[in-house]
């Protein structure tokens, strides 16, 4: 087996030592919130997820676009490779507003139209994961992935816009006012020079994970070919 | 069931004619578009089999609706709104399948793409086809809905957030059923592909069906129309740009 490129390797130390970097910032570093007190922190990693999974479904886009226009299947097992790690940290940020939001709203969920789209969103790409693993033809493959992924991603603010609206505008189906207001708080600047790191550091990791499953989908063809070759020997 | 498969026929006359005049090459387009809606509507109107399909599938559904929701005379007025798109986007899901699993089955895709003309013009003509099956289920099932839940739906303005609510779906839902029609387990993945797309189209078609049914002011119908039309110009502009990526073989 090939070993990892020396800047691969060098991507996951550095995205290790940034994570815990960012897990010590958080813990030790940043104050601890007056009023939501400690559950507040896992609003650190809750947004960072949350960005990284907007980025890797637009980095899907952008490869799916790429893709069309070049024919490379670099671009798309790019755009595949950064749906699954895309799904990874939206469900992992599902799961830390989740735990912030069962003591803060008193609800595990709510119909907001923040979680809403997102959660669209992500039902997006797992039909588009599912698309895929439905198509034999590669070069079909790539090709209705790229137009999937981009229909899907453009149809997302448009999604956004009506539930903000059917929020707005009908105020019957609100139970509790704004849910956004609701744990609303201030950032001192430890906060935010914690939260902005783990911005960061939480992008490094999407990269690192992303070009970790490119080698993996370059070692998988690999595979195909060798058994190929033997089957023919 | 013995129905013709032929493809489109080509119009040898126009094609041939590279140099020809943008309304000539315009014309050409319109009449490609034509003998596409034409072949499907022929075909359907000698078979009858998807439009009766649907329309016993989407009486079964409002049936259910009316079984799990226990509608009281309040709750229908509320709901009716709701039920009336649900039903489009189930019934819409079979119409659709139907539209692209047929020419698949039969091998008339290979014929249709064989075709010499613009790829778009086939991807139009198929979404009118399904635009019109829709729109007729919808436009019988209005005055069912009145009946049977007791609110007028017979509204000239309904129609309006009908048609534009359908042309949406059946925009975005024909260029997602020709992937769909490709990949293995086809009739499940239409609905999973299509329904997360095409929820702003079933969300503000609701609101502004429920607006019209509560006599609601304008302004509060007004922008659910409005995004409609956005959502409908975005979609149609979307496909006519991918569409060629999608059938080309």
């Amino acid at each position: 087996m090939e070993k990892p490129s020396r800047a691969l390797q060098t991507l996951n130390v550095v995205a290790a030592i940034l994570m815990l970097a960012a897990i010590g910032l958080v813990f030790f570093y940043a104050p601890e919130e007056l009023v939501m007190g400690q559950v507040q922190r896992i609003f650190y990693f809750h947004v960072s997820s949350a960005w990284v999974g907007f980025l890797a479904f637009f980095v899907t886009v952008v490869a799916g676009v790429l893709y069309l226009r070049s024919g490379k299947m670099l671009w798309d097992r790019v755009g595949s490779a950064s749906v699954e790690v895309g799904l990874l940290f939206s469900i992992s940020a599902g799961v830390a507003g989740a735990i912030w939001a069962r003591p803060i709203w008193n609800t595990w969920w709510t119909w907001d139209p923040r979680l809403t789209t997102y959660t669209i969103m992500a039902l997006i790409y797992i039909a588009y994961l599912m698309l895929r693993q439905g198509i034999e033809d590669p070069d079909r493959r790539a090709r209705f992935a790229a137009v999937y992924g981009i229909v899907g991603f453009i149809s997302v603010p448009i999604t956004y816009m009506s539930i903000r609206w059917w929020r707005t505008i009908h105020p019957v189906v609100i139970g509790v006012a704004s849910a956004d207001a609701k744990g609303q708080f201030a950032m001192t600047s430890p906060m935010l020079v914690t939260f902005l790191f783990s911005l960061f550091a939480f992008t490094v990791l999407y990269f690192c994970f992303l070009f970790n499953r490119l080698r993996l989908s370059r070692l998988e063809e690999r595979v195909e070919q060798l058994k190929a070759e033997l089957a023919a020997a | 069931m013995p129905t013709e498969s032929a493809p489109a026929p080509a119009q040898p006359r126009a094609t041939a004619l590279p140099m020809a005049s943008a309304s000539a090459r315009l014309r050409h387009y319109g009449r490609s578009v034509g003998a596409v809606l034409w072949k499907d509507l022929s075909a359907e109107l000698r078979s009858k089999e998807l439009i009766s399909a649907m329309l016993v599938f989407a009486l079964l559904v409002i049936l259910i609706f009316n079984f799990a929701l226990e509608l009281d005379r309040t709750g229908r007025e509320n709901v009716a709104a709701g039920i009336l798109w649900v039903t489009t986007a189930f019934t819409g899901t079979l119409g659709l399948n139907r539209s692209l699993a047929q020419e698949k089955d039969r091998g008339s895709l290979d014929g249709l793409l064989l075709a010499p003309v613009d790829r778009s013009a086939l991807y139009f003509g198929k979404a009118l086809g399904n635009l019109l099956f829709i729109l007729t289920i919808q436009v019988i099932m209005l005055p069912v809905f009145t009946v049977l839940f007791d609110v007028n739906m017979v509204q000239p303005m309904l129609l309006l957030v009908v048609v534009l609510g359908a042309v949406g779906y059946s925009a975005v839902g024909t260029l997602l059923a020709s992937l769909a029609v490709h990949s293995r387990s086809r009739d499940v993945m239409l609905p999973i592909l299509l329904f997360p797309v095409a929820l702003p189209v079933l969300v503000s078609a609701v609101r502004a069906t429920g607006g019209v049914l509560t006599a609601a002011a304008w302004d509060q119908i007004y922008p659910w129309l409005n995004l409609l039309l956005v959502y409908d110009v975005i979609f149609v502009a979307m496909a006519f740009m991918v569409f060629d990526f999608v059938v080309e073989e």
